[in-house]
């Protein structure tokens, strides 16, 4: 690459929330999250079976700042399926229970999801950075 | 260090005819859960409700505020 992006980080995020039909950035990582909203976030998603994408925020201070100025959403985790954002932990729970989450995750399974694309490790995003 | 009645009391002036109801979950003065009925949001989706109570606190979520927990609704 000739060109270096103006604003690596936030182009990161951009191509990352393009990339994965289902995405929740998070502090932490699925396995081990860091605190107790993205770890119910995780929850409401492994419980409806849900194949997702996960970017832990907290190693670098930038993308969380560049997270919330893409999605206009202060706090973290964020949900983000098919290039929208649903919510963080509260509306996550909350269509969880009653269960618009499932219609909205349901949906999906109808279209190709190419595994590849959607890795179960956490996709750590710091390393596009180099 | 805001308290619950500051948060209330701020969303309130915000949103006009707005309820609040807050509390302090963690009793540690940073974590919060805001139960906000507000006729302001009818017709709106739940993220733009929520972002309109964000917004009373700007850079405040995240800082001094480590959580703002939201439950809202229009009636």
């Amino acid at each position: 690459m000739s060109e270096q992006p103006a604003n690596p980080v936030r182009e990161a995020i951009a191509a990352a929330i393009a990339e994965n039909e289902v995405i929740l950035f998070m502090k932490g990582t699925p396995e081990a999250p860091s605190c107790g909203f993205s770890a119910r976030s995780v929850a409401a998603l492994k419980a409806l079976d849900t194949r997702f994408a996960a970017v832990d925020i907290l190693p670098d201070p930038r993308i969380r700042q560049e997270l919330s100025a893409i999605s206009n959403w202060p706090t973290t985790p964020q949900l983000f399926v098919r290039g929208e954002l649903v919510g963080g932990c509260d509306i996550i729970t909350e269509m969880f229970d009653s269960g618009e989450l499932a219609d909205l995750l349901g949906a999906k399974e109808q279209a190709d999801v190419d595994p590849v694309a959607l890795p179960q490790a956490p996709m750590q995003i710091q390393n596009n950075l180099a | 260090m805001p308290s619950p009645n500051e948060i209330q009391r701020r969303i309130e002036e915000a949103i006009p005819g707005a309820q609040v109801d807050v509390e302090d979950y963690t009793g540690g003065g940073d974590h919060f859960r805001a139960v906000v009925t507000a006729g302001a949001f009818a017709g709106l989706s739940r993220i733009e409700q929520h972002r309109l109570v964000y917004a009373v606190f700007g850079e405040e979520i995240g800082g001094p505020i480590h959580a703002l927990s939201l439950k809202t609704q229009s009636e």
